[in-house]
This record gives structure tokens, C-alpha cells and sequence, in this order.
């Protein structure tokens, strides 16, 4: 079954276009280890040194992960993660 | 992807009030419209969760409650708007680095002349794609 990974616009380049892709884990970084290892590249767009990138936001069930223990954030089968960029600027 | 902004005038003025409501705080929202069809159709206000003149963000709740009412209705992001309250309607270095919706049209209200007030006020438009910024005409639907 899986967790959904539903991908932005901007990122779909890595997904050959696809809308929502599938991952397995226990938690967020696991889910997203194993979509990079079918779509290489997302990650990094993801993830920095000491956690989730600034400028996206990602959400299990609806929830936002910096609130939930980032990459940490534990994963079920049936979860979906949404990833959004932020929208921001000065 | 057509390289002008076709908007209504209704729509422009919402934005510019918006716009003079926030200040000296930056106002953000977006128009949304039926994906793939470059046709911005309904206006979401949205909170500049940064409050503060020289930053937006919008709220991640917030944007996240957008994205669901978007996937429901097939829609996709067409404008985003936010305004500069002190500087030319031109995307800043920050606006261009977070610039991540490759289909949408980037609107600037300045309101450094006008202020709260009547006034002369800035509105223009722009494109971003991978770190370019190409400004485009406005054509303004009565």
C-alpha cells in the first residue's frame, strides 16, 4: 500500500511528470529515501544538512512535520505526504 | 504559456486594496483558476504569516487549506500577488530565490508612494523561472 507522495509542479521534473509517486518507511526521511531511490534528484531538493529544506513545506496527513518531528515524522502505510514550496519573498 | 497577464480590473483593484490595507506590512494572496488555462478566476487573500514590511510567507496551515480547495476543484495557482511597501514594484532577490511555481504570473503592488492612501500605486507583473525574471504587460479586462 504504501505512502503517497504528492509532488509539486516545480519538482516534477524528477518524476516524469507524475502528480503523486509511492514510498515505504516508518518515517518521512525513510519515505523519501526510498522515492529517491526511483526518482534520484528529489532529495536533495528536499533535504539540507540539518533537516528539511527552509523553503518547502511537507505535511503527513495533513499535519505539518515541524511540528511532528521533521524528518523524523512517522510514516504508515495509507499516509499521504504533501509537499508544497513555500511561497515567500521580501 | 502566454507572455502577458490578461486579468480583470476587479481583480487588479482587490489586490492594490489589499494591498493598502496591510501596509506598511506586505500583503500576499494569490488568484487561482481552472489548471492549464493561464485564466485567473477566483482571489484568496492570504496571511502573511512573516507580518512585517519587508518579508511575506504565506501561513503553511493556510497554504496547505489552498491546496486542498485547489486539487478538489482542479485548479492550479495562476497569480501571486504581495506588495512592497517601501520599495519599486520589482521582485527582490528573496521573491526570485523562493520563486517556485514555474506556471504562475508574479504580481508586485508597491505601495511606497501611495501608502495607506489614495495615491499612485505600482502594479506589475513578471515571470520567474530558475532564477530569471522577465516582466511582462498587464492586459486589464473592464
Amino acid at each position: 500500500m504504501a505512502v503517497e507522495v504528492r509532488i509539486p509542479t516545480i519538482l516534477r521534473t524528477f518524476t516524469s511528470g507524475e502528480k503523486s509517486v509511492h514510498g515505504d518507511g516508518s518515517t518521512l526521511l525513510q519515505v523519501i529515501d526510498d522515492v529517491e531511490a526511483r526518482h534520484p534528484g528529489l532529495k536533495n531538493r528536499l533535504v539540507e544538512a540539518d533537516g528539511l529544506r527552509r523553503f518547502v513545506n511537507v505535511y503527513v496527513n495533513d499535519e505539518d512535520v515541524r511540528f511532528t518531528g521533521g524528518l523524523g515524522a512517522p510514516t504508515a502505510d495509507g499516509d499521504v505526504v504533501v509537499v508544497l514550496p513555500a511561497v515567500a519573498g521580501g | 504559456m502566454s507572455a502577458v497577464l490578461k486579468i480583470a480590473r476587479d481583480h487588479v483593484d482587490a489586490m492594490i486594496a489589499h494591498a493598502r490595507e496591510d501596509h506598511p506590512d506586505e500583503a500576499c494572496g494569490v488568484i487561482t483558476g481552472p489548471a492549464g488555462s493561464d485564466d485567473p478566476v477566483r482571489l484568496v487573500r492570504m496571511i502573511n504569516a512573516d507580518r512585517s514590511p519587508t518579508f511575506f510567507r504565506f501561513d503553511p496551515t493556510e497554504q496547505l487549506r489552498l491546496y486542498r480547495e485547489m486539487d478538489d476543484a482542479d485548479e492550479e495557482i495562476i497569480v501571486v500577488y504581495h506588495s512592497h511597501t517601501a520599495t519599486q514594484a520589482y521582485p527582490s532577490r528573496t521573491d526570485i530565490a523562493y520563486a517556485a511555481e514555474p506556471q504562475a504570473h508574479y504580481v508586485l503592488v508597491s505601495t511606497a508612494e501611495c501608502g495607506p492612501d489614495d495615491g499612485p500605486v505600482e502594479v506589475r507583473s513578471y515571470r520567474i523561472l530558475d532564477g530569471v525574471v522577465t516582466e511582462e504587460p498587464l492586459e486589464i479586462r473592464e
